[in-house]
């Protein structure tokens, strides 16, 4: 048993534990980077919506291709971008398994634009966690297709220029424009406000899938002080003052009363 | 129907996607490129009929990502394509070899490169044979010549690739695709539950007791680690070497053997017939399996004294297998059907006859 939980047992008042489905170990992430945030929170609901133990996770590639050290659930390492391609042959393979991806911009919004506009386009009853953090983080901070306009990156080292590469692509706005989508929000990890209410965009989407809606999609917007040569503090400063102005928060699609996107699989959520 | 021993009257694309049903197939990944079309037309009914599931998908590239995520969850899964779009499978190919995940790939082959043309071809032998994807990887490669063999093939493909945790391609071309011709079918068999247990994804707590997550992955980092995964796949490709399947005609007393695979190797073995009629002492030696090649028995029949012409229907590719296979002994002459002509029986007897006239 992990040593919080022992804590417990010991007579204590026990207010913050591990989640179960959370290793306890150390993470590779860099001081500051947001993706520990965003594992716990997913860990988090995991446990609370007791989801871990029928979970079939496809991870991605870039920083978060380790997903599958910190997250103890089943999980199918997928080619850069394909997660919601593989997701979807999981999910059509184990209708009745809790199936979710978890990419990063460069993965998600570049190389898999395909796959998740037509994931989403189905209704794939999966759910997306997109970070969110305006770089390629693995790779050593290149430009990704989120890079604010006049962000300098390794790749543009200028400053990103709307003329050259064109402008910021705002996913959250584009998968919401899709028929399968059933729930889509965008939240922020930047501030403890903005934590928390990222969690419960993130349940609602975990709920779009076991509900049988059709596909859920949570964007977080996250820190990399590392490639942004910014500490910690100034990297949420960052993302308060520059990225949530062009990336607003809040919910873009939420389907209300009974309505679904079809019945894409049978039985899910029964 | 299936399996009372009546003979059906089938193209060879759907006599694939039936084998596949009656291996107990239960999802299928497709998308649309000529000449492989009968087959996901043909699962998009037989799938949802049997209680599984079809997916058009976006592109041949996601459709070769669904089957990684099927075949991870032990579920008997499957995709066609052709030529062009064979290339764009090899990413998903060389993952699912890399993280030992089962799955049958068909390759209806037409005329390359580029865009090429829809008609027969076996341009991609070395793609198919080699690998096709980056990194070492070998697939097992079947080579149909018949509408009933490309049934028996795809249908024992599930087991194969279940067997040794493999991918497992299905070479054919437009030949084989879209001639018709009569097939009987097996009585249809259901995957056995238990399939894939000690590996495959379907959460922790599937089982009676929970266990630890699994992890299917091709990321080795660690220092020696990927060595040693390459080390277990490169015994696994050697394992297969037993599994090899070749058919033998008239090689008995043959002074030229002819080495042609697939439609090919049907063809030939007409010209090899009527050349038998008249007298020649010449043969057909045709691989069924290409990956692994039947290295021993061309070499056995090369220390016999035998000479050796092979006939393919691309600039020369599996000559090399064959003069590698006969190297001590023999050399291999080479006739080439280019891709965008459609080859006769006719049109091979004259190389023969050059080839069994020069000693």
């Amino acid at each position: 048993m992990p040593k919080a939980n022992t804590a417990a047992q010991a007579g204590e008042d026990l207010v913050f534990t591990r989640p179960n489905a959370l290793a306890d170990r150390a993470t590779h992430y860099c001081p500051g980077c947001h993706h520990g945030i965003a594992h716990r929170m997913l860990a988090e609901l995991l446990d609370e919506m007791d989801l871990a133990g029928r979970t079939v996770a496809a991870s991605s590639i870039g920083c978060s291709v380790f997903l599958y050290n910190y997250i103890q659930v089943d999980t199918v390492e997928s080619p850069h971008g394909r997660a919601p391609a593989v997701a979807t042959g999981i999910k059509r393979a184990r209708p009745d398994k809790f199936v979710f991806t978890y990419q990063g911009d460069g993965d998600l919004a570049s190389i898999g634009m395909a796959e998740i506009m037509h994931c989403a386009n189905r209704g794939e009853r999966v759910t997306v966690v997109f970070v969110n953090n305006t770089v390629y983080g693995m790779t050593g901070g290149q430009m990704a297709p989120t890079t604010l306009i006049g962000q300098k990156t390794t790749t543009c080292p200028g400053g990103r220029c709307q003329d050259r590469e064109g402008s910021p692509i705002r996913m959250a706005e584009i998968i919401s424009q899709l028929g399968g989508t059933a729930f889509c929000a965008r939240g922020s990890l930047d501030s403890v406000k903005n934590i928390r209410q990222a969690k419960k965009y993130m349940r609602q989407a975990f709920e779009a899938q076991t509900k049988g809606l059709g596909f859920g999609f949570v964007e977080l917007l996250s820190g990399c002080p590392t490639n942004w040569r910014l500490n910690p503090v100034a990297a949420n400063k960052r993302i308060t003052d520059e990225m949530i102005p062009y990336f607003p928060l809040g919910v873009y699609k939420e389907l209300s009363g009974d309505d679904t996107c079809g019945a894409l699989v049978a039985g899910e959520g029964k | 129907m299936a399996g009372t021993n009546e003979r059906i009257f089938v193209k060879g694309n759907e006599a694939i996607a039936m084998g596949a049903l009656d291996a107990g197939c239960r999802c299928f990944f497709g998308y649309p490129i000529t000449p492989q079309n009968d087959i996901p037309e043909f699962m998009s009914k037989a799938m949802p009929a049997a209680g599984g599931e079809f997916v058009q998908a976006e592109s041949e590239v996601a459709a070769a990502n669904m089957l990684m995520g099927a075949g991870a969850c032990g579920v008997r899964a499957m995709t066609s394509s052709s030529s062009p779009g064979m290339s764009l499978k090899q990413e998903a190919i060389s993952y699912m070899a890399g993280s030992e995940i089962p799955a049958v790939i068909v390759n209806m082959n037409r005329g390359g490169p580029g865009l090429g043309d829809i008609g027969p071809s076996q341009g991609d032998y070395f793609q198919s044979t080699r690998g096709g994807g980056h990194g070492d990887y070998r697939l097992l490669v079947l080579a149909p010549s018949s509408a009933q063999e490309a049934y028996d093939m795809t249908h024992g493909a599930f087991d194969l690739a279940f067997t040794y945790r493999s991918p497992v391609l299905i070479l054919g071309d437009a030949i084989i695709g879209q001639m018709k011709e009569p097939i009987k079918r097996r009585a249809a068999t259901l995957a056995d539950p238990a399939e894939g247990r000690e590996w495959r994804l379907e959460g922790t707590g599937a089982g009676k007791k929970p266990r630890a997550h699994r992890i299917i992955k091709s990321l080795f980092l660690m220092d020696g680690e990927l060595a040693g995964q390459n080390q277990k796949l490169q015994a696994k490709y050697e394992s297969w070497k037993d599994l090899v399947q070749f058919e033998s005609f008239e090689v008995r007393d043959a002074e030229l053997v002819v080495v042609a695979y697939g439609s090919i190797g049907r063809i030939a073995k007409n010209a090899v017939r009527a050349l038998r009629k008249k007298g020649k002492k010449v043969g057909l030696f045709r691989p069924k399996t290409l990956y692994p090649f039947p290295e021993k028995a061309l070499a056995k029949l090369a220390k016999e004294g035998k000479r050796f012409l092979t006939i393919e229907h691309n600039l020369g590719q599996m000559v090399e297998d064959v003069r590698l296979s006969v190297r001590r002994h023999a050399d291999s002459e080479l006739f080439c059907v280019y891709p965008g002509n459609m080859p006769s029986p006719d049109d091979f007897e004259a190389p023969i006859l050059r080839a069994l006239g020069r000693k």
